[in-house]
């Protein structure tokens, strides 16, 4: 089966300005990204903050500008498209942003928040268009009596459901979720995740879910990606990435999820600092942190492979991995 | 967050609470009240009757009568219309401009941002008042010669505010957003950008205004502005001028209502400024 979403060695690098406008640096911030994903799954793509997940999800989408490498989207191909040939294609692919209390325009109200895409592609108009809108409002749980009100008089969890009924609106194959819940209490990440899920069933929906919690993306994806640095380090479906990690960094990550368990004093997981992404470690970027690193890992940039079944690592000694692994 | 939790009610709610604002507010309504009213005055203002000139206050003419015998009070409600519309349209077509170039320059950026921007900074070294009197020199002085010339050397600082409101907001996820779904530059520039960027537009039109009433006095005055028999508050002080060691009445009045009309704009802008200012809010 042909994937829906192919991305191969994507990359996108900013220019950085040092005070007073000297001294450029390259931050690359995206650096050959590659994967692929199915109709219908999810992958999680997980990191630290800054690792370039977010402008992975805005590359796909082009919002951002790539700077190089391939996005194919169900047969077409969207890096060289400009952004009026674009257009029509955004029906099929649809974002959902981090900050609920940024991503939705202030001065409209929800049901001209939700109308508008529908509006924009000519999906429906006069009496169907209202009642369009009202169904979808239903489908994320608010209702009609919510179509006139302002988004400021919402919490961020109604307001992350409109923003998700926006999305909707368009009947999109994929949706971009870049950190869907990162903003919201505890209580109310749940509830939005399963309203994902729910709504995946229903609609048939392929997630590109990216978030910095292990645990949120454990409950909602098919297979996880893990970044570092700019880089996907580790790609696996994921119950083997849960269960048996093949690269230290996500073996660390998986250490530092708490453990439910009172009195359990625990060392801290990573030693070090993550490092800046103006001057990234030579070879693999993970090694001074790295309690498997020997000298080929301060020379050789180790390449995603595949280790066996669809498992891909990028670790010169990704066999050893496990050696570290508490539970 | 700020202006993002803007509401309605709040902003009226702070408004009315700051008393200068609503002063200047007062001013505002009772000049556009004065000019509304104008064809109800008790005399006409282009009647002249040589038997009553130079007339002090008094019950029959409130304000007394000028050189030839004409109503001051009846001129000065007529004076109020030429100033809310020279006010008005002048900082209408300074606005509408200023919005234009300043959203196109801060929403594309680029070469295109630095055109307009250095064109903005050219216009800026011009004192527009000179530039004004020569303009006005060449062409026929009519007031909508003037509100012409007024607006398209006002705009500038409407260009700067949009412009810089522009490239804070195109950075926003909501902007983002309706990209995502498929809105075009014009749709994100007028639905999206352009409302949330009005409010500071808003402030300086309200002070543009002033200054714009000032502007045709400071003309009619000099002779250049609105043409006599036409009454404008600028003309009827030049008028008032020659006499004014024997009939004080032919200035003082007109001049008092430049300067309570400017001072009601200037009071009610800064007022909404404070208004809209979620910093200041609670600092009264």
């Amino acid at each position: 089966m042909k994937p829906l979403l192919e991305v191969s060695s994507l990359s996108k690098s900013f220019q950085v300005k040092g005070p007073l406008g000297t001294g450029r640096k390259q931050l690359l911030a995206v650096d050959q990204v590659s994967l692929h994903l199915h109709q219908g799954e999810t992958l999680g793509l997980v990191g630290e903050s800054g690792c370039g997940k977010s402008t992975t999800g805005k590359l796909i989408l082009r919002l951002i500008e790539p700077d190089s490498g391939s996005i194919r989207f169900d047969g077409s191909e969207l890096s060289g498209m400009s952004q009026r040939q674009l257009r029509p294609l955004r029906r099929e692919m649809q974002m959902v942003f981090q900050d609920p209390f940024s991503s939705l325009n202030p001065r409209l109200k929800v049901g001209e928040l939700i109308a508008e895409p529908l509006q924009i592609h000519r999906l429906a108009k006069g009496a169907q268009l209202r009642s369009e809108t009202i169904r979808l409002l239903k489908t994320v749980g608010l209702g009609e009596e919510h179509l006139d009100r302002l988004p400021h008089e919402f919490s961020g969890g109604q307001r992350q459901r409109i923003g998700i009924a926006r999305a909707l609106a368009v009947k999109p194959k994929l949706i971009v979720a870049d950190e869907p819940v990162s903003a919201l209490d505890l209580s109310i990440q749940a509830q939005v995740i399963n309203l994902m899920r729910d709504i995946q069933q229903e609609f048939e929906l392929t997630y590109l879910f990216i978030a910095h919690d292990l645990a949120v993306v454990q409950h909602i994806s098919n297979r996880v990606a893990v970044m570092y640095l700019g880089r996907i380090v580790e790609l696996a479906a994921t119950d083997t990435i849960y269960r048996a990690p093949r690269h230290p960094y996500t073996e660390a990550l998986l250490n530092a999820v708490p453990v439910p368990k009172p009195g359990k004093t625990r060392r801290p997981p990573l030693a070090g600092e993550i490092p800046s992404p103006l001057e990234p470690p030579s070879g693999c970027h993970f090694h001074p942190r790295c309690p498997y690193a020997k000298q080929v890992c301060r020379e050789q940039r180790p390449e995603l492979v595949d280790i066996g079944s669809g498992h891909l690592s990028a670790c010169h000694f990704h066999a050893e991995v496990g050696r570290f692994r508490r539970s | 967050m700020g202006r993002d939790i803007f509401s309605r009610n709040l902003f009226f709610k702070h408004l009315r609470s700051n008393r200068m604002a609503m002063a200047g507010a007062i001013l505002v309504v009772i000049m556009f009240a004065m000019a509304t009213l104008a064809p109800f005055a008790p005399h006409d203002p282009l009647l002249i009757d040589i038997s009553q000139r130079l007339q002090s206050p008094s019950v029959n003419h409130f304000l007394g009568t000028d050189d030839l015998g004409r109503d001051v009070f009846a001129r000065i409600l007529y004076g109020a219309r030429i100033s809310l519309l020279v006010g008005f349209v002048a900082v209408g077509i300074a606005t509408l401009i200023g919005i234009c170039l300043g959203a196109l320059a801060g929403y594309y950026g680029g070469w295109i941002d630095a055109v307009v921007m250095r064109f903005v900074d050219i216009m800026l070294c011009f004192p527009s008042f000179f530039l004004i009197l020569a303009v006005i020199a060449f062409l026929e002085p009519s007031i909508w010669n003037i509100m012409i010339i007024i607006g398209l050397t006002g705009w500038m600082g409407v260009a700067r505010l949009v412009r810089a409101e522009f490239l804070s907001l195109r950075e926003r996820d909501f902007v983002l957003a309706a990209r995502t779904i498929g809105a075009s530059d014009r749709r994100i520039i007028f639905r999206h950008i352009l409302p949330n960027a009005i409010s500071p537009v808003l402030v300086s039109a309200t002070l543009g205004v002033a200054s714009a009433i000032l502007v045709e006095s400071a003309l009619s005055f000099l002779g250049i502005g609105v043409q006599p028999p036409t009454p404008s508050w600028g003309n009827m002080l030049i008028t008032g001028k020659q006499t004014l060691g024997t009939a004080w009445w032919l200035s003082a009045f007109p001049g008092m209502a430049i300067l309570v009309t400017v001072l009601g704009y200037n009071l009610l802008g800064e007022g909404i400024r404070d208004a809209l200012d979620p910093r200041l809010r609670n600092s009264r």
